[in-house]
């Protein structure tokens, strides 16, 4: 039974909070590298899109739950997906019109860009607390706990539990659902082929008739998916805070650059390797060594690596290692 | 440009001693609080509270054989030292002020006593800064620093009784990393463990985070029958008890002042049953006699308004105790007239206090907050235990 404690008491802590919080940041690294491979920027209005996106969700979320609609054991804002994706469509298409498009007809430098996204950042900031407020907002319904620490007790007899929050499980289906059609897209359709071709090379897919203006809207229509589908998914799994969401823009640009810049599968791989770094090495070991180790060796101490005040130092000494060693990313990066 | 600045400057400057020449109090009283700032919500009604206490020692009279106190306010920002400086050495070089009633928050505080109170001899009874840094164990302040809130080092005192109380002996601790939540968990752990107790862990967290599962599996693998959370309820605090609920780390909490409020019910209702907590407030029975003697004039239930009277008070009744209104000569009364022995005064008793002190007696003032000064000069404070039943707060009592 020891091992099998040691293993509930790793997953409890480890593995199911960093795999639900992992695929959160690969889904928001997957907006900013496509973004990045095709309008060749980066664009750090990102947390605040996934901000409004999830904003728009809980607003049509609330009438639906006012008119008295649910979802069954399912948290409601799954069916207001559509509403906020929709909603930030055309908030991203406006922006792209508004600001981008101006850039774009310069031909300017992307620092150019990032500074203009800069400016989309804090008017999306204000925008969002205009509407919503800056406070905590919470939205979730439906069944807590698709097992909770209780029930897995008294399941199993063990002396350790384990939970897997609803919104934990939904996350991570969502995100292969989402995750499989992107690459469905983009490598089976025409407007998908189109735009890998543009990325790979703008001016040979010029030349042979594709039109830019399409490729540019359908990425920010992608990117506006991808970007409210994380929102939601991450107010549901902790809270909805606009302050949180403009935070979070540090660990998705962490994940999406350790992965590769402009490869969708290294935004994915960049996620899980930011999210298990930060728990797992400021983890503390000392109660899976207790059951694994013989009663005289058992630790007196945390066993743990690094003070959990330096969790986001971690992310961030991966980012310096992997910029210095190989700077295009774990998978090469810079094309679709 | 240059000259408009100049003009504007001169008229200023006329214009405020004009103001210092129109007024005709004998004894000024500062009142310095951060009328600008973070905390801007909460200093009118403790400037209006101090006033208070000013105008019913002016309509008694017998201060000091009918000398008449006048507050005049300064801003403290709150947070800008420099700025807060140069309000408090305004005030005491051309205001003439005799005593401060202020600063508000911990950091100005310390800057206005070490640069303009220090140097000047003029006593200073804050009325609102609890870091455990401005306990003058030393005689750093040359007697001249009160506070009428209680240090959150005597928070963590009583939040060991507390828990000691319920038989707790071993705990894990999270903290908000700022100095508030740094200074009470380390004032808390220490006191812990001089009673007996056992910190498993005593680890920060960072407000406004993305993710708590790396701190919450921590605390879990420390392990203890209770988990303090010393942070705020509107940040990190939250998302800590939430994370810690959901993977059933620890089904009980500890939650010091930053943590009692309404929004944690809101937040987690009946799932925090069989918790507990304290924060600083005065028993019912005194808060209802400050709100009769307030009568509507200011929101009387406001954060250290009461605390505010009470400081203003003691400036003045340690005055009338020394016969004198010099911050030299008064300062060694400021602890006699707030503690026992005497005749115990009560909010809007001050003039009754006036003419006993007048006579040679002696008092003891109860005022607001039920002042006991104690160690360096500060209040003991009042804390209000709390639990939690059936998704509601309840008052255990009063310590």
């Amino acid at each position: 039974m020891e091992p099998l404690n040691a293993l509930i008491v790793l997953l409890n802590f480890v593995i199911v909070p960093a795999t639900a919080y992992g695929a959160q940041l690969a889904l928001g690294a997957l907006g900013v590298t496509l973004i990045y491979g095709i309008l060749r920027f980066s664009n750090f209005a990102h947390g605040d899109t996934m901000a409004f996106g999830a904003m728009a969700t809980i607003l049509f979320t609330w009438f639906l739950q006012g008119a008295g609609v649910t979802f069954g054991p399912l948290p409601t804002a799954l069916l207001a997906l559509p509403v906020g994706i929709a909603a930030t469509a055309a908030l991203v298409l406006i922006t792209d019109r508004a600001v981008y498009k101006f850039y774009r007809a310069q031909k300017a430098a992307p620092v150019i860009y990032v500074i203009a996204s800069l400016g989309v950042m804090f008017i999306m900031n204000g925008l969002v607390r205009f509407i919503i407020g800056p406070n905590d907002q919470r939205f979730a319904d439906g069944e807590r706990f698709i097992i909770s620490v209780r029930t897995f007790k008294a399941m199993t007899g063990l002396d350790e539990g384990l939970a897997i929050r609803t919104s934990q499980g939904i996350t991570l289906v969502v995100a292969i659902i989402a995750v499989a059609l992107l690459f469905w897209f983009l490598n089976k359709t025409r407007t998908g082929k189109s735009m890998r071709a543009f990325s790979d090379n703008e001016d040979l897919a010029l030349l042979s008739g594709i039109n830019p203006e399409r490729v540019v809207m359908v990425t920010w229509l992608l990117v506006a998916a991808l970007t409210t589908v994380a929102g939601v998914l991450y107010g549901l799994d902790k809270s909805f805070k606009p302050f949180t969401y403009f935070q979070l823009l540090l660990p998705i640009f962490a994940a999406a650059i350790v992965g590769g810049l402009g490869n969708p599968l290294g935004a994915i791989a960049g996620g899980f390797v930011i999210a298990f770094s930060e728990v797992g090495v400021t983890y503390a070991f000392k109660k899976v060594l207790g059951y694994l180790l013989p009663e005289t060796l058992k630790p007196d101490g945390l066993v743990q690596l690094l003070s959990t005040d330096y969790k986001f130092a971690v992310s961030f000494v991966i980012l310096v290692i992997v910029l210095l060693i190989r700077p295009t990313g774990l998978f090469r990066g810079k094309s679709l | 440009m240059k000259k408009l600045l100049m003009a504007t400057a001169a008229t200023a400057l006329m214009s405020t001693a004009a103001f210092a020449g129109g007024h005709g109090a004998d004894i000024k009283i500062g009142i310095i609080l951060g009328f600008t700032g973070p905390i801007e919500s909460l200093t009118p009604s403790m400037g209006d509270g101090a006033e208070l206490a000013i105008s019913e020692v002016n309509d008694s009279g017998l201060l000091l054989g009918g000398k008449t106190v006048e507050g005049v306010r300064a801003d403290s920002t709150c947070v800008d030292a420099a700025a807060a400086t140069a309000a408090a050495e305004r005030l005491i070089t051309s205001d003439g002020v005799k005593g401060i009633m202020g600063a508000d928050c911990s950091g100005v505080t310390g800057a206005i006593l070490t640069n303009v109170a220090l140097p000047n001899g003029v006593v200073m009874i804050s009325p609102s800064a609890t870091s455990p840094g401005l306990s003058h164990n030393n005689n750093e302040d040359n007697g001249l620093f009160f506070r009428t809130a209680p240090s959150d080092a005597r928070q963590g005192v009583v939040m060991t009784e507390v828990l000691m109380d319920q038989g707790i002996m071993e705990v894990a601790v999270t903290y908000t990393n700022n100095d508030y939540g740094k200074g009470l968990a380390d004032s808390f752990q220490a006191a812990f463990e001089a009673a007996g107790g056992t910190v498993t862990i005593n680890a920060a967290h960072e407000d406004g985070k993305a993710d708590y599962s790396a701190e919450v599996g921590a605390l879990a693998a420390a392990g203890g029958d209770r988990l303090v959370v010393a942070g705020y309820v509107d940040q990190g605090g939250s998302g800590i008890v939430r994370a810690a609920l959901d993977t059933g780390a620890f089904d009980t909490f500890h939650f010091p002042d930053g943590m009692i409020s309404a929004t944690l019910i809101e937040n987690f209702g009946s799932e925090i049953d069989g918790s507990s907590g304290q924060h600083p407030s005065p028993s019912d029975e005194l808060a209802a006699a400050y709100t009769a003697l307030v009568d509507g004039a200011f929101d009387a239930t406001s954060p250290f308004t009461p605390e505010a009277y009470d400081a203003a008070a003691l400036i003045m009744l340690a005055m009338q105790a020394a016969g004198s209104e010099e911050p030299g000569d008064y300062k060694d009364h400021v602890m006699a007239v707030a503690n026992a022995p005497g005749e115990q005064i009560q909010v809007g008793e001050l003039a009754k206090a006036l003419q006993i002190l007048a006579d040679g007696g002696e008092v003891d003032l109860v005022g607001a907050t039920n002042v006991e000064l104690v160690g360096p000069g500060e209040a003991a404070g009042n804390y209000r235990e709390v639990g939690f039943d059936g998704g509601a707060e309840v008052t255990v009592q009063f310590r």
